[in-house]
């Protein structure tokens, strides 16, 4: 007599093994199986292309009635499984009972839905079985929010705007896919979607679901506020384990199984998403196939036991080719093999151990994804080949470091577009034949005119049989890049680069994250070129500009509040005397830029000092800036017996004008009321000194490790001039100099005729300049402490924890 | 067998930043990685003492803001040609909370 298998849910996996259990021993089991979804096995990956309208439902049916037919299996569709009586060996479903010898738990998992208002909303969708597809596919011409930037919302995303949805995504962390991509490959990805249209809001938090009858919009924790007329939630998944829970067999985040995928109880099994073994979750096809085997075996009396390998993981979205697996995170004894072509969206790394490939990620062009992920497998030796591992399977064996000389060793016959058949002797011969852009090649040859992952190899073809020309690099701003600073900048400008993975991207950055050189650079030339767009990224910065304070050798700080123009009244002198008194400041001492400093702060004072110091009107002088520093004056004409004018003033006006910029080195100016100089302007990076007759300017003076005299720049009879031309340089500096150069060193590369020709002799240009520096003095002109010093930013200045307080145990 | 406390939650921590557990042997410096891995390590340089929770933090490289030396936050060990280790413990991420080793709450008793 045949024994009785029962099994709870037809998904793919209890599939497979339904399909090598009946192939291996036809009777060896009378099969019941319950499936909560009224309908059978079918290929839920392909959710994604029946969503984007590529495929329907019936091209995804693995099992048909048929099938079921065919095999005696009892179909009991539409009928969840409510308790499993283990002492009877008898499952019930909500329509009735059925015996078993062996049961099978195949519940795979239930989306997790975050608990936030308005989640039960009609609207709200999952994003696991074919009647949330068929609401997505509704979405044409709607707007649809999908939250989570993972594997399963992308292809959400995509999927509807496929069908023609205004689709915005919502990820919590700071890049897409952050479980299988590095943030590189995550840019990449994002640029790929946004221009398709699909905005992207990356550390998006959900505060909630707004509605009255149904969805109508999402609520982010900032305060963003997008329209849906559809929410799809694919911020991942768990195991559905309530029916083993609910029966005490042992689970932890999954239904724990042994080798032989073995529950604690010997007569029931489990396999799929619902399963933990070994601690490990489950959530790919490829080891749920493997259990597959690996059970059916078990069932059938042999010995078997399973294993878990690798998986590599592709994104479904057409166009979006992206590839990874294994562990991509650094390590030590971990090398990274990267490579980058920023013009073609292409971005490869691997991570070496021990000579051995143990991560892969691919974007852009994935085609030799399963190569690299068969070495990974087989924990290949890759030595030998360690020069050419990254451009591939096919350019083994060879010294060439070149990828067009790789290119060029390839054989006519070689294909290089396999969708439609092309050799790169065809690719040469529309070449010669005159087709000399990409979209002239895919007219003609159809040459990665489907998928498009050839591309890259093509125009490598094509640029060989054109002859590409080699130039020279000049030398880079630090080891991370061969670009110069100069360089830099010009391609944030003329590529539209707005942030520093985007930089370290597009410019083919060589290190992951940069380095304490970079990095500063790039937040500043970001910032300069995108006052408005550019969020400045704090960590970014060297320590005193990220804790707006100078740090001291034993790591307290000292603060330095502005005084304009060197001017300061008994109350602000009170105030500074009480912040002084009250944190215990060990040193209070007058600075050589005519205020004063108090030294010793502790880091998590800072914040209060600041609170009290605002509170009494003053702002930071931002003393450890990269920045404008401080504009000192000596007291002109209102008091002096020689003062020829209102030095002092003129003072103020500039600092009120200019405090807060950001400049490439720090900027110091003088304001002298008459030739004697009292206030040293003329070792200053901007002087002037005030003669009857007006106002000389002069610049690129400095009293540090070098000291240099200023040269003069303009001379004018009016104030308004002077501070016009005074503005108008600063901006060219800004724009112009490289970072960490300060004007005298700025003046040397680009000569003082130029900086004249722009701020004195063209008067256009000069009102331009300064019209740009308004606009950014529009975002900078700020005292950071107004932010800092919440009562919910304060706390981040302390100990995130005190073990001292601890109970010893 | 590592014992473990709760410092606190990943997200208190800004990404390639740090924040600073005071224990009874010392400060000890939490690092946030760009792709959310965290380290600890003293929070003193064995150069001339710099704190390093004060750092830039690249990739899995922290870079000390008095004098930039640039130390690898698994090892510890300086970089390039300077020569030096800082102390590492053993931490970890669980279910969005920072577990960091509990031998140094339990130092001071020993000492």
């Amino acid at each position: 007599m045949k024994k009785k298998l029962v099994v709870i849910g037809a998904g793919m996996a209890s599939g497979r093994m339904l399909e090598q259990i009946f192939e291996a021993a036809p009777d060896a089991y009378e099969v019941t199986l319950f499936n909560a979804e009224p309908r059978g096995n079918y290929n839920r990956l392909m959710l994604s292309p029946v969503l984007s309208g590529e495929k329907t439902y019936d091209d995804i049916v693995t099992h048909d009635a048929d099938w079921y037919a065919a095999h005696g299996v009892d179909c009991r569709f539409g009928e969840p499984v409510v308790k499993i009586d283990r002492k009877n060996r008898v499952v019930y479903s909500n329509k009735g009972g059925a015996p078993y010898d062996a049961l099978v738990i195949a519940t795979g998992s239930a989306p997790f839905i975050i608990p936030v208002v308005g989640k039960d909303l009609p609207g709200v969708v999952a994003y696991r079985d074919l009647e949330d597809t068929q609401a997505m596919m509704a979405t044409a011409g709607k707007d649809a929010v999908v939250i989570g930037g993972g594997l399963l919302g992308l292809e959400a995303a995509a999927g509807m705007a496929a069908q023609g949805a205004r689709v915005t995504v919502i990820h919590l962390m700071g890049h897409l896919m952050e479980r299988q991509l590095d943030p590189a490959a995550g840019y990449l990805l994002q640029k790929d979607l946004e221009r398709r249209g699909i905005t992207v809001h990356c550390k998006g938090a959900t505060k909630a679901i707004l509605g009255h009858d149904r969805a109508e919009a999402v609520l982010l924790e900032d305060g963003t506020v997008y329209p849906a007329d559809l929410v799809c939630m694919a911020v991942g998944i768990r195991p559905e384990t309530r029916i083993a829970v609910d029966a005490h067999l042992e689970v932890e985040r999954g239904i724990v199984v042994d080798d032989a995928l073995r529950t604690s109880d010997p007569h029931i099994f489990a396999l799929g998403e619902c399963v933990e073994h070994r601690k490990q979750l489950f959530g790919l096809v490829a080891p749920l196939y493997d259990q597959a085997k690996v059970l059916a075996k078990t069932l059938l009396g042999e010995a078997a036991e399973f294993v878990p390998v690798q998986t590599a993981t592709k994104l479904k979205v057409t166009g979006c080719d992206l590839f990874s697996a294994g562990d991509f995170a650094e390590g030590p004894g971990r090398e990274d093999i990267v490579f980058r072509d920023p013009g073609r969206g292409i971005y490869k790394r691997l991570v070496l151990e021990d000579n051995r490939i143990i991560g892969v990620v691919m974007y852009g062009e994935t085609g030799d994804g399963s190569w690299f992920y068969g070495l990974m497998k087989e924990a290949t030796d890759i030595s030998d080949m360690r020069d050419t591992l990254i451009f591939g399977p096919a350019f083994q064996g060879g010294a060439a470091l070149d990828p067009m000389a790789a290119v060029a060793a390839l054989p006519l016959e070689a294909e290089i577009c396999g969708c439609n058949g092309v050799s790169k002797g065809t690719i040469l011969n529309a070449v010669a034949g005159g087709a000399c852009t990409l979209d002239a090649m895919r007219a003609c040859t159809k040459a990665s005119a489907s998928c498009g992952t050839c591309t890259g190899l093509v125009q490598q073809v094509m640029a060989l049989a054109l002859g590409g020309e080699v130039v020279e690099a000049a030398a880079g701003m630090c080891k991370c890049t061969d670009h110069s600073h100069d360089d830099v900048r010009r391609l944030i400008r003329t590529m539209g680069l707005k942030s520093i993975p985007a930089v370290m991207q597009e410019l083919g950055w060589k290190t992951v994250g940069g380095c304490h050189s970079c990095r500063p650079a790039l937040n500043y030339y970001l910032l300069a070129e995108y006052p408005l767009d550019y969020q400045d990224d704090r960590q970014s910065r060297f320590v005193n500009e990220r804790n707006h304070a100078n740090i001291q050798k034993d790591g307290t700080y000292s603060v330095v509040p502005r005084m304009w123009g060197g001017v300061t009244t008994p109350a602000e002198l009170r105030a500074i005397a009480d912040a002084a008194e009250k944190y215990n400041v060990p040193m209070v001492k007058v600075t050589g830029g005519q205020r004063i400093d108090l030294l010793g702060v502790r880091k998590e004072d800072l914040p209060h000092m600041w609170n009290d110091l605002n509170a009494a009107g003053m702002v930071s002088g931002a003393a450890y800036s990269k920045g404008l520093r401080t504009v000192k004056t000596c007291v002109g004409k209102e008091f002096c017996r020689v003062g020829t004018q209102d030095s002092t003033g003129l003072g103020i006006k500039l600092e009120k004008l200019m405090w807060g910029s950001w400049t490439p080195h720090k900027l110091k100016l003088g304001v002298s009321g008459c030739p004697r100089n009292c206030a040293e302007a003329t070792c200053k990076d901007i002087g002037v000194v005030c003669v009857d007759s007006g106002y000389n300017i002069s610049i690129g003076g400095a009293a540090g490790m070098e000291v240099k005299e200023t040269v003069a720049l303009a001379s004018t009879p009016s104030e308004d001039e002077a501070i016009q031309i005074i503005l108008a340089v600063t901006q060219l500096y800004r724009e112009n100099a490289r970072y960490l150069d300060r004007i005298w060193k700025w003046m040397g590369r680009v000569g003082l005729d130029w900086i004249k020709a722009q701020v004195v002799e063209d008067l256009e240009n000069r009102q331009a300049l300064v019209a740009r520096f308004e606009i950014s003095q529009s975002v900078y002109r700020h005292d950071p402490w107004a932010e800092l010093s919440t009562p919910s930013e304060t706390p981040k200045w302390g100990p995130l924890a005190d073990l001292t307080l601890e109970a010893a145990e | 067998m590592t014992v473990f406390v709760d410092i606190g939650a990943l997200d208190d921590i800004p990404r390639q930043g740090a924040r600073l557990v005071k224990t009874a042997q010392g400060c000890v410096a939490v690092f946030r990685t760009a792709d959310d891995r965290v380290f600890a390590l003293d929070d003193r340089c064995p150069h001339k003492g710099g704190p390093l929770s004060e750092g830039i933090v690249h990739g899995d490289r922290v870079t000390c803001p008095l004098h930039n030396w640039v130390f690898d936050m698994n090892s510890g060990v300086a970089q390039g040609g300077d020569e030096g280790r800082v102390r590492t413990y053993a931490i970890k991420i669980q279910q969005g909370r920072i577990l960091l080793d509990a031998s140094l709450i339990r130092a001071r008793n020993a000492a």
